[in-house]
């Protein structure tokens, strides 16, 4: 994976002597909380319910077992023995002390990691499929792409105070792992009949509370030329999206109201400024940070069989492991959704014990998902079960991977200033409804996740099953969706009818895979008998 | 409002009062103009030549529009004096710098020294903009 040049590491060291310094004069009284507020935001320091949440940027949901470690001995140093990995590929930490900030960002970067840009009107961390140079079905390997990103997108002067935050996600499969369309901005790196590679720009997709599925706005733009056609699509939306108001100042906001053909025409316009002035890092650039990303050294010949004598672990293998490229190998999705538990969230000595398989197993490489979990992505087959006993151990070896029971769930108002609803008691809660696995596998793939405000950080539009937690007269209520889904298959959900309280939703959850099991038809997911069968008979079932 | 400009150029201070937009369409003579964030710095373009300063107003520090409206000017080869006047705080000096301005009347004013150190806050930059410093790129492979 990536490391760090001086020149990497000069700009991460200039942050901590700059945030150092401003917090310096916020505890000394010299600047107003006002003052220190955009400060704090740009370096991911949010003031929430209860003490301050650090948001660690995670570049492309790409870790080392170093990285990893460090994000565990934080959360024993700093937090409360807890870290809680987010729907963004990131960590937070959720109770941090002000006086410490400083710290924990010069101990995040003596490992080449940072706090930048995961919050505010800017570029956020860039995220990627998590899968990224392991998936048997990648046509090209996004991650060198993803890096190109991460520095173009770090300190941009120009798009520093854009109209609204901007989430941009690239992946290089057909499969969508990452949610592509449902952000700012998607790219897709594709093949042309003639071999070439080039970059599919979806723009304008995005969750909160107008949900768009991004349209196509650049064909095929060749992979050098991808940072100007980036500086084109971003200057158009400065310059536009909308400021009145900041819940139609989205840039799905901007592309929905003038169309996606007068935005593409301005970008286009603007792409033919910007290709005249040589804003483009080098091709020798680009080969150098693929240079990072060489395939590690797999032995070959590797057998593919598994012993899968013990039933649990012959679960486990079937539910939580994909397919590599690499013959005698597997890609290992670690859930972080243990039964009752908090979705995304593991102890200090979890974090370190993944860091430590990553290490032994996994060519030191691990990746956070935007559902949550932790993958290894380089694992021997004939690794898997001294794997998975030491997860077990530690309680990480749910074999639940896309089941009911894989719920993805925002903070909610535990810990959220924004939030409306709790998300975390009503994961628990269904967690614990559907708690055989038995029962999960016979629901088969089924996608839930919950939001504790219209944010939509939980994704509950994208939810073959999403819940919204709202507030309503003071009273929390949870809103039912049925019918979303990512991937290439993107579709967003559609809401049942009235709302319910706590026990009220995971009731209406049950009854909802009670009709799917009653209806579906061979091989059908609750997603497709859902889009076969239409939302009558759910409504019926559920308010009948 | 205490009137304090930060100006980085070694001509003489234009004095002319910078007029707005449309009224330096129908002034012929006028050597200096305003630009508001919802307006197009581009209709400046074919006039580049009469004009010494061009001001960019910051009505709140977090529209971010002038930024974009600094470099196009500085793209399309306006060499004259680029002000952000307004909700300018030390804060922003710097990605305003790489921007193409090269003065600064902000509301509240702001030190020289403090002003020199947030120029300085960036050893490095990732993007090449219009203030001359080489990318990071640039120098890695020797541009």
């Amino acid at each position: 994976m990536y490391q760090y040049d001086s020149y990497d590491q000069a700009m991460v060291d200039a942050r901590v002597a700059e945030f150092r310094d401003q917090v310096e004069r916020r505890l000394a009284g010299e600047i107003t909380e006002d003052q220190f507020k955009p400060l704090r935001l740009k370096n991911g320091l949010y003031l929430q319910l209860h003490a301050y949440m650090l948001r660690v940027a995670i570049p492309y949901g790409t870790l080392n077992s170093r990285q990893m470690r460090m994000l565990g001995d934080i959360a024993d140093k700093y937090d409360r023995g807890y870290g809680h990995f987010t729907t963004r590929q990131n960590i937070q930490y959720n109770w941090i002390k002000l006086a410490d900030a400083p710290d924990i960002l010069a101990d995040l970067a003596s490992v080449e990691m940072h706090a930048i840009q995961t919050s505010g009107n800017c570029i956020r961390n860039t995220t990627s499929d998590q899968f990224a140079g392991a998936a048997a079905d990648e046509l090209v390997d996004p991650r060198p792409y993803a890096e190109l990103l991460r520095q173009w997108s770090t300190f941009h002067p120009e798009f520093d105070y854009l109209p609204r935050k901007f989430k941009i996600a690239i992946i290089g499969s057909d499969t969508d792992r990452a949610a592509m369309k449902l952000h700012d901005i998607g790219i897709q790196l594709v093949r042309n009949d003639a071999g070439e590679i080039g970059c599919r720009f979806y723009v304008g997709g995005g969750m909160g509370r107008t949900p768009m599925i991004a349209p196509v706005i650049g064909d095929f733009v060749p992979p050098l030329q991808m940072i100007s056609y980036l500086e084109a699509c971003l200057r158009v939306y400065n310059r536009y999206g909308r400021r009145d108001n900041k819940y139609k100042a989205r840039i799905k906001i901007l592309v929905h109201e003038i169309g996606a053909d007068e935005y593409r025409r301005q970008v286009q316009e603007e792409f033919a400024h910007i290709l005249t002035l040589g804003l483009e890092p080098p091709p020798a650039e680009l080969e150098r940070i693929k240079g990072f990303f060489e395939q590690p050294g797999f032995e070959t010949g590797l057998p593919d069989d598994i012993d899968l004598s013990d039933p649990d672990f012959a679960l486990w293998v079937d539910q939580n492991t994909h397919a590599h490229k690499q013959p005698g190998y597997a890609i290992v999705t670690i859930s972080l959704k243990p039964v009752g538990g908090i979705p995304g969230d593991a102890s200090a000595d979890q974090i370190r014990l993944m860091a430590d398989l990553a290490l032994d197993h996994s060519f030191d490489e691990l990746r956070v998902t935007h559902a949550q979990n932790i993958v290894l992505p380089h694992v021997k087959k004939a690794d898997l079960y001294a794997i998975w006993q030491k997860l077990d151990a530690a309680g990480l070896a749910n074999a639940n991977l896309d089941l009911i029971g894989d719920i993805i769930a925002c903070p909610g108002l535990d810990y959220c200033a924004l939030a409306n609803a709790r998300s975390i008691p009503v994961a628990q809660k269904i967690s614990q409804r559907f708690a055989d696995i038995g029962r999960q596998r016979e629901l088969g793939e089924l996608k839930l996740k919950i939001s504790g405000c219209i944010n939509a950080c939980g994704h509950h539009h994208a939810g073959h099953i999403g819940i919204l937690g709202v507030d309503r007269k003071g009273v929390e209520n949870y809103q039912l969706l049925l019918g979303g889904s990512e991937g290439a298959d993107t579709s967003l959900g559609t809401i049942t009818g009235p709302g319910f309280n706590e026990d009220g939703i995971v009731d209406a959850v049950e009854t909802a895979t009670n009709v799917y099991l009653a209806q579906r038809t061979d091989g059908e997911r609750f997603v497709d008998t859902f889009r076969r069968i239409g939302m009558a008979p759910f409504k019926e079932a559920i308010y009948g | 409002m205490v009137e304090q400009t930060l100006r980085y150029r070694d001509d003489a201070a234009v004095t002319d009062p910078a007029v707005s937009l449309s009224a330096f369409a129908e002034q012929s003579n006028a050597v200096a103009v305003r630009i508001e964030p919802g307006e197009d710095a581009r209709a400046l373009l074919p006039q580049l030549d009469r004009i010494a300063l061009v001001e960019v107003n910051f009505p709140a520090y977090t529209d971010g529009r002038g930024y974009s409206a600094a470099r196009i000017l500085r793209e399309h080869g306006y060499a004259g004096e680029l002000r952000a006047v307004g909700d300018v705080l030390v804060d922003q000096l710097s990605h305003m710098r790489r921007c193409g301005f090269d003065s600064f009347a902000p509301n509240q004013p702001i030190n020289a020294d403090a002003a020199a150190r947030a120029f300085a806050t960036w050893p490095e930059v990732y993007q090449k903009t219009v203030d001359g410093r080489p990318a990071i790129w640039a120098k890695r492979h020797a541009l």
